[in-house]
């Protein structure tokens, strides 16, 4: 599950992207599980749904002790299947934005996206998707129609189709207007191994476009904050977007012997770009080092970051993906990205590095170095 | 000495301390809000925060610090009304939609934010507001100088200047000490530039032998400051002594509410006199406020004392010097300019 709302949620399940850090041991269940608190804190706080550290502990303590297996264990966006010769990805992810209406898209067309890039991050083609609806007494009916409208344009446009689904009603003040559960299933059909595990030295970064609109289009509509240009959501299906970047492999795959080159993707949403590249800096025991200059903000973005304190770099996406590439395929993967309306404005913003494992450091604009960190909980506005 | 947590955090988050020449150090100072909030105030907070009729107003970058006993997200957890405000003035609206609770706002902060808390307190008594109150602990930057200024042990050669706090009070308070002590003060901005061009500023004063207050934040203030601005501060509060984490009390250091507006002081309307604290004993952010030592001269940094689990002032806000060191630069090494081997990077085809 990805969380679209970064301040009003908590995850569910760890088939999810942002959500997970995979170098910490899970204890195994054969050596008895240990009665003492697992998990510090009493109460679930916000903080547990930020995709940061402590969303990490929340799935290691809690989620990964009740479920393990070994294809949640890779904790990558979306699990890989194999079912009878045929492989298949499968995800779910809820989303429960506020407001429910934003420029750029509603949380229809997200529930819709969201669940079609978490599957296509894996190579995947969109098939199927399964919705659960949670709707608050209240609710104006005019609002819900909007919404699953936008669900249904979003679902067509992503040449997928909506072939199941459950609604339930909860008293008024028992939720927030609308939250809405997908879940997706595609094939894999290419001969792709893409997982959070396989960056290698030397690998390439390479990222879609411009960073953090979604998060700030959601923050500047909820606090109210008008800015010059508005910003809207990057809302978008990016399936096709990665047909373009396997097209451009397969161009070359005939001369490799070492697998497909396209080793690692992902959307970056919750926790932004920052967030997603620690994850695979932890789970491939790799370093990446970024060029800050190379990564494309908008300066209405970054004017709205500073006003309110933020980096774009940890604010969320919902229409970009970054993938690590073997440095020889790089720039044929940067041109395919680049030949999509969606990757028009992608660059290659670092390397992976062999030094500094599960760490992400970046050159600034004025030269000196920084550690993108991962975060804690919720990224909070500074006083001043 | 950089004086502005908002200038630590942008020297430390752009790596610019480690790329100036040998001979300039930039040591950080005192000015991070949240960090200076006493532990005793913080306490004072949550025990407000934690009242079923009260609503409980912040800053964002307050809700994480922790107080003896867990922090503001952890009683929003626990049932507490914690709401995170981008202005004092929201708690008005609060305040009308919530008539039977009491809406409490975490009133702290250099000279930057008192203009906004005072309006607070202004408005709501214009209003007749009966159920808003301010959790005052404002403080001011030119005695936390003079107090840093006077220490047998200090090190500090020029300032840079805050440039939010004069962008409200100017910088004519800034030219006694100057003078006094014979230090440049250049008040400077916050991107990178700014402080480039601020500690270049501050070297020519010093290569000249010259100890003079200037303004490299012209493009945003003058001598005066926003005299609108002050007029409001100076109706609403008066200054008096204030306690600051780490460094302790100093005299007529910050503001309290006058007198008049005693009905909107939550220190008064909430019985929380009697709460007491201890601070760790391994913590060196007093020393580190007053720039004598850095966080890396810390046993505990990094160790023992994280973002995660602060021991001290200084660890508490992204602001705070050991926050950023630990955030941002924890990967450089103790001597200046050793670094671990960087990687040249292709740029976009």
């Amino acid at each position: 599950m990805t969380q679209r709302d970064p301040a009003a949620s908590t995850p569910v399940a760890a088939s999810d992207s942002n959500s997970a850090n995979p170098t910490s041991e899970i204890p195994s269940p054969l050596f008895g599980s240990c009665p003492l608190p697992i998990f510090q804190h009493k109460n679930i706080v916000l903080g547990h749904g930020s995709g940061g550290k402590l969303t990490s502990e929340l799935i290691d303590k809690v989620f990964l002790r009740a479920f393990a297996n070994p294809i949640l264990d890779k904790l990558d966006d979306q699990a890989v299947l194999e079912i009878n010769g045929a492989r298949l990805a499968f995800t779910t992810d809820s989303f429960v934005v506020t407001p429910i209406f934003f420029p750029g898209g509603d949380i229809g067309t997200l529930a819709i996206n969201g669940t079609v890039n978490d599957l296509a991050m894996s190579g995947a083609r969109p098939l199927y998707l399964a919705a659960a609806f949670i709707l608050e007494e209240g609710l104006p009916a005019e609002e819900l129609r909007r919404v699953v409208e936008s669900m249904g344009a979003a679902a067509r446009e992503a040449g997928v189709q909506l072939v199941t689904g459950d609604t339930k009603v909860v008293n008024r003040g028992k939720g927030d207007k609308l939250f809405i559960t997908t879940t997706g299933i595609g094939a894999i059909e290419r001969d792709v191994n893409i997982s959070a595990s396989r960056a290698r030295p030397g690998d390439k970064i390479l990222l879609s476009g411009y960073i953090g609109d979604h998060g700030m289009a959601i923050m500047s509509k909820r606090e109210n904050l008008e800015f010059e240009g508005a910003i809207e959501s990057d809302c978008a299906a990016l399936h096709g977007l990665v047909d373009c970047m396997l097209d451009a492999c397969d161009a070359l795959t005939d001369k490799r012997s070492d697998g497909h080159p396209l080793h690692c993707m992902r959307d970056p949403t919750r926790g932004g770009v920052a967030t997603t590249l620690n994850e695979i800096a932890s789970q491939s025991k790799v370093g990446m080092f970024l060029r800050e200059d190379q990564i494309p903000v908008r300066e209405s973005v970054q004017g709205a970051c500073e006003i309110l304190g933020l980096d774009a770099l940890y604010v969320a996406n919902e229409g970009k993906l970054v993938a690590i590439v073997a440095a020889d395929a790089a720039d044929a993967v940067l041109q395919g990205m680049q030949d999509h309306p969606l990757g028009r404005d992608a660059k290659m913003i670092g390397e992976v590095v062999s030094e500094h494992p599960g760490m992400v450091r970046m050159e600034t604009r004025v030269g000196g170095t920084r550690i993108l960190d991962v975060m804690f909980g919720e990224q909070l506005p500074r006083i001043c | 000495m950089e004086v502005c947590g908002g200038q630590t955090h942008s020297i430390v988050k752009n790596g610019i301390d480690h790329l100036l020449p040998e001979g300039v150090e930039l040591v950080h100072g005192p000015g991070c809000p949240v960090c200076v909030t006493p532990l005793e105030m913080i306490d004072k907070a949550h025990a407000i925060a934690r009242l079923p009729d009260v609503i409980f107003c912040s800053f964002g970058d307050m809700l994480r610090v922790p107080g003896s006993a867990g922090d503001l997200f952890t009683i929003k957890s626990e049932g507490g009304d914690v709401r995170v405000v981008y202005s004092p003035i929201d708690c008005i609206k609060i305040a009308h939609a919530n008539p039977d609770k009491k809406v409490v706002f975490f009133a702290i902060g250099f000279e930057t934010t008192a203009p906004a808390n005072a309006m607070l307190a202004w408005r709501a008594k214009q209003e007749g507001l009966k159920n808003v109150s301010l959790l005052v602990s404002h403080v001011l930057v030119p005695p936390a100088l003079a107090a840093i200024l006077q220490s047998p042990e200090n090190r500090v050669q020029g300032f840079l200047g805050p440039g939010h706090v004069c962008a409200v009070m100017g910088y004519e308070e800034y030219e006694p000490i100057s003078a006094k002590y014979h230090v440049p003060i250049v008040v400077s901005g916050f991107e990178p530039l700014d402080i480039l061009q601020g500690t270049l500023m501050t070297i020519r004063q010093l290569e000249t032998e010259r100890g003079e207050v200037e303004n490299q934040y012209s493009r945003i203030l003058d001598r005066e400051g926003n005299k609108t601005a002050q007029k409001l501060v100076f109706q609403v509060f008066q200054v008096g002594d204030r306690n600051w984490r780490g460094i302790g009390t100093i005299p007529q250091s910050g503001y309290h509410l006058r007198a008049e507006f005693a009905d909107y002081d939550a220190e008064k309307l909430f019985d929380v006199a009697q709460i007491a604290t201890r601070e760790s004993e391994i913590c060196i952010s007093g020393e580190i406020l007053r720039g004598i030592k850095k966080p890396k001269d810390c046993p505990a940094f990094g160790t023992v004392c994280t973002p995660q689990s602060p021991l001290g002032a200084t660890m508490v806000s992204a602001e705070g010097a050991c926050a950023a060191y630990y955030t941002y630069g924890r990967h450089l090494n103790q001597a200046k300019g050793v670094d671990v081997p960087i990687h040249s990077v292709g740029g976009a085809a």
